[in-house]
């Protein structure tokens, strides 16, 4: 499946996903801890400078992740012209671009397997609660599995739908969907029963 | 053991999926991703616990790195944006929806709507109001205002959640975890 690792390998892909994690924890903490206007346009051309610095291709694919962000700009600076604090209004924005876009590279530069073994440490102190890591990674795997699967076949179930009948199928793919979701769920229980469980 | 675990992990795909395929517009020329109607669904159908469960292994992806997020979002950098708190709202919200669920003994379609408001809306909104406030520095009655861009969509998907619940509970009475 289509992860939002960059293709591009850039010097950051190197180092290790917990240093990046641990690093973006800290730089997003100090982020939210700034107030004036200049000490956040540093901290956002800082942010640009990492982009930058990894080539056009790289920093174009950022660029493209931040898209999400543009209707919260449009009503912060409307909001913050018309409540004439424009300064005000330049710093929620300047430092939610920074903030998605540190978090963003560190996405863009470390891949889904690492990203996993990551979680697969931070989550072992919750076997003591009865998560086990296995049944936590043999989870992870399914989802990852099923989607396409799923994906398909909600495509097939429309596809049938439009056969039918003229009107657009809408919600009521969902029921089938869900019904072969619970199908799937007790097939894959049985055939990890017969090969000798989840443990 | 195992039936737990697979369902936990087909109904984190099934949002995934519900969030991934384009413009299934719901109501007419309306084009609001079935994303949280998956939450929703986890609740009524799975349960509290398991329901829960199902939307932090959806999330745990998505933070890994993987675009299922309603329009192709993903990463860590929507945790840092100003819809985190419905993210964080999320499990709670399926975890509220399938508690009412589990315990009214009203039909299953009723049950479920009731439920999908309590969960899927009050406490979901609450998360994402406190989620917009911190985030774009407003006061909680401000970001309330900005919530209420969302309201109709959901009111929608709360309607089509006791629907659907009804007609699995329907076809396949056994299918119904939160009830079992």
């Amino acid at each position: 499946m289509l992860t939002l690792t960059s293709p591009v390998e850039i010097w950051a892909h190197r180092l290790p996903a917990a240093a990046k994690l641990g690093a973006l924890s800290v730089c997003t903490v100090l982020l939210f801890s700034l107030t004036t206007p200049a000490t956040i346009l540093a901290a956002l051309a800082l942010v640009v400078a990492l982009y930058a610095s990894s080539g056009a291709a790289f920093a174009t694919h950022g660029a493209r992740m931040l898209r999400p962000l543009w209707p919260f700009v449009l009503i912060v600076g409307i909001w913050h012209l018309w409540t004439s604090d424009p300064a005000g209004g330049a710093v929620i924005i300047l430092r939610l671009t920074a903030a998605v876009g540190a978090a963003n590279f560190v996405t863009m530069t470390t891949r889904l397997s690492d990203m996993i073994a990551v979680i697969e440490t931070l989550t072992r102190p919750l076997a003591a609660f009865g998560l086990k890591p296995r049944r936590f990674a043999l989870a992870l795997a399914l989802v990852i599995r099923f989607i396409p699967v799923m994906a398909d076949r909600m495509g097939q179930i429309s596809e049938a739908w439009s056969a039918r009948s003229p009107r657009r199928p809408r919600w009521r793919v969902i029921v089938p969907v869900t019904l072969a979701a619970l199908d799937d769920a007790d097939n894959a229980a049985e055939a990890l029963r017969a090969r000798g469980g989840a443990d | 053991m195992e039936r737990n675990l697979t369902h936990i992990a087909l109904f984190a795909a099934l949002i995934a999926v519900l969030g991934l395929v384009p413009k299934i517009d719901l109501a007419a020329g309306v084009p609001i991703t079935a994303q949280s109607l998956g939450i929703m669904l986890c609740g009524t159908v799975l349960g509290a616990r398991r329901g829960a469960l199902a939307v932090i292994l959806f999330l745990v992806l998505v933070a890994a790195g993987l675009p299922l997020l309603s329009g192709g979002r993903g990463g860590l950098g929507v945790f840092a944006s100003p819809s985190v708190g419905f993210l964080i709202g999320f499990p709670v919200a399926a975890f509220v929806t399938g508690w009412v669920m589990e315990r009214t003994t009203l039909a299953p379609g009723v049950a479920a709507t009731a439920a999908a408001v309590i969960g899927g809306i009050g406490v979901l909104y609450v998360f994402g109001i406190i989620g917009m406030s911190v985030m774009l520095d407003k006061t909680l009655t401000e970001a309330s205002y900005l919530a209420m861009a969302f309201l109709p969509g959901d009111a929608v998907k709360v309607v089509l959640a006791g629907m659907i619940t009804q007609s699995l509970a329907r076809m396949r009475p056994a299918s119904l975890l939160s009830r079992a």
